[in-house]
């Protein structure tokens, strides 16, 4: 036991460190990529304000943004205040990044943490039923609905959703998570979860097809294994089996697969919540790349790097350390 | 007319599902600026014999403008498998070649491309690139290759560990004898198959990042800007505008999937029977 636990910190350390460097490299990446764009960021700014900007004023504000600087140093620069927790000031919000992330943080997660929740539980179950009558009629349809759903873009499932439950129907309001006219700190819990389940649902529908055919395979494997067959000449009933050696055997991959699937979740979440003007981080990111907010956008770009590969650690670590094959090989 | 083996099924069907997907791509060539021009007198009407997918708020028609949407998504396709295809081979030799270190710092390469929402990272480069055509084709080319990296990467290390390969080696071949006598063999089936099973991943990431708006310009045939396009006229019931185009859409994905799961078939020698 002592063993186990040393070898828990040493890979969470190994992780940790991983991961450090591939933030590291995420930030260099971004801000390389940002750097080399023709779009001229104070253009932009100063197209936003909407009022005539003298040259000397540009200069100005070049020399505050640190326009003439040598890319290098900028960089160095940028890196010192993030590291600080100083994210800059979004241009579009006029509020600073780290505010915003924050706050639209919470609507993303809660889109996120639903979409991760259903397409999790009802994949998994769909995927046990597809393994257990592998091949036979439910197996086939379902795979079938599995293909389609995987083939649609996220956008579309999200407008057809809107046009069947928003247009015709008039079940749900067609965008925007708050209603008209009401102040963003007035809305309802309610009225949030009402605006959330479209998205949410959406969401779901992108990614359960994954875990539902990974599921569909594991199980397939398992139940034509030897344990099987032995309890099954036992005289184990076919739920049994199922209970005691299907889906504890299954559980696992999937739930390791449901964590590494947050880079999807979140590529998702960016169509979603634009189809549904949902306040979240996903909206905030496209409209920093379309209207040239850099330090939205490299705050942004930070922070989902970091949501994923938090994802991967703890998948990683769920792999290693819960299943005990692996532990014995790792020995 | 006698029944067929299983293989040659997937051969015939193969050579159909091709041969539909060459019509699209060249019929979205053929298809000019003009022939698209609608007018305003045709305006909003829904899907009739003369207009299969009804026609768009400026009068165009939409079928042809889908279609020529999709022979853009199809170029985007083929460039990032491509590319995919180069950086794939590019691992493998890498890993079957390299030192420990070599295949480590690939891995490290991978799980930094991964490390990052793909849509945010073509978001990125295409913002790099002052956005239009070339930032979606180049962002999502250069995004795609990391799955495929990864499968090759595994492959490479079972096949190093291969008794084969190990015989090889105590017998005096050199690196790249075993590389192309042992390896690619086994690799090319992976690679092809691999390469047509990712052309759907790029083609829906195409029709995302032109529907946010960081893709073609609004003039410009693409099958996101006629979805979102269509997203403005939701409320007024045009649904055709919103379906039709979309529906083409993946169908044309499941076509693509289709024939990947027919070639890996056909390559595969265990399922030549049946």
């Amino acid at each position: 036991m002592k063993m186990t636990g040393r070898k828990l910190i040493d890979i969470f350390i190994r992780n940790s460190i991983k991961m450090l460097s591939l933030l590291l490299a995420v930030s260099f990446l971004s801000f390389l990529l940002v750097s080399l764009s023709p779009i001229d960021p104070v253009g932009q700014y100063i197209l936003g304000l909407q009022t005539a900007v003298s040259p000397e004023q540009r200069a100005e504000i070049e020399e505050y943004w640190g326009v003439n600087e040598p890319p290098v140093e900028r960089y160095f620069h940028w890196l010192t205040e993030v590291l600080q927790g100083e994210l800059g000031e979004s241009v579009i919000y006029r509020r600073p990044v780290a505010e915003i992330i924050g706050e639209r943080f919470i609507n993303s997660l809660a889109l996120m943490l639903c979409a991760w929740l259903i397409s999790g539980i009802f994949g998994f179950i769909l995927g046990i039923v597809m393994g257990r009558y592998y091949d036979r009629w439910p197996d086939k349809i379902l795979k079938k609905i599995c293909y389609i759903l995987s083939s649609m873009p996220t956008f579309w499932i999200g407008l057809l959703l809107l046009l069947i439950f928003g247009v015709w129907l008039k079940w749900f309001p067609i965008g925007f998570s708050s209603p008209i006219g009401v102040l963003s700190r007035d809305v309802s819990l309610g009225e949030k979860i009402y605006h959330l389940i479209l998205p949410a649902f959406t969401l779901s529908l992108m990614s359960f097809s994954g875990i539902a055919l990974h599921t569909r395979e594991k199980l397939w494997d398992v139940m034509n294994s030897d344990y099987v067959l032995f309890a099954r000449t036992r005289g184990e009933d076919e739920w049994t089996i199922l209970k005691r050696h299907g889906i504890r055997n299954v559980i696992l991959p999937a739930l390791t697969l449901q964590f590494s699937s947050f880079a999807e979740l979140f590529g998702g979440s960016v169509i979603a919540e634009n189809v549904f003007s949902y306040p979240g981080l996903g909206s905030a990111v496209s409209a920093a790349g379309l209207q040239s907010d850099l330090s939205l956008l490299l705050g942004i770009t930070l922070f989902s790097a970091l949501f994923v590969c938090t994802g991967n650690m703890i998948a990683n670590l769920l792999y290693r350390i819960v299943d005990p094959g692996i532990r014995e090989v790792k020995e | 007319m006698r029944r067929q083996n299983y293989r040659t099924r997937a051969v015939i069907l193969s050579v159909l599902l091709l041969v539909i997907l060459m019509a699209i791509y060249l019929s979205g060539i053929f298809i000019t600026e003009d022939m698209i021009l609608g007018s305003f007198l045709e305006a909003k009407l829904p899907p009739d014999f003369q207009h299969f997918f009804g026609t768009d708020a400026l009068g165009r028609d939409l079928f042809l403008r889908t279609l020529k949407g999709l022979s853009v998504s199809i170029t985007i396709g083929l460039a990032a498998s491509f590319i995919s295809g180069i950086i794939a081979v590019l691992v493998g030799i890498g890993v079957a070649c390299g030192s420990k270190k070599t295949e480590e710092a690939i891995t490290w390469v991978i799980d930094l491309f991964m490390g990052i929402p793909h849509i945010v990272l073509i978001m990125l480069i295409s913002f790099a690139l002052g956005r239009g055509f070339w930032g979606v084709l180049i962002g999502i080319s250069f995004t795609h290759w990391c799955g495929l990296a990864r499968v090759i990467r595994a492959e490479v290390l079972q096949l190093k560990s291969e008794p084969y390969v190990a015989i090889s080696k105590k017998l005096g071949k050199s690196g790249s004898w075993i590389m192309v006598h042992h390896m690619l063999p086994h690799l090319t089936g992976q690679i092809l198959v691999g390469l047509i099973l990712m052309f759907p991943h790029a083609v829906l990431h195409e029709a995302s990042l032109s529907f946010l708006g960081f893709g073609l310009s609004p003039e410009q045939p693409a099958i996101g800007i006629i979805l979102a396009e269509s997203m403005r006229y939701l409320s007024t019931g045009m649904w055709w505008m919103a379906v039709l185009p979309g529906l083409l859409l993946v169908i044309l994905v499941l076509l693509i999937d289709k024939l990947g799961h027919l070639l890996r078939i056909i390559w595969d020698p265990y399922s030549s029977q049946g």
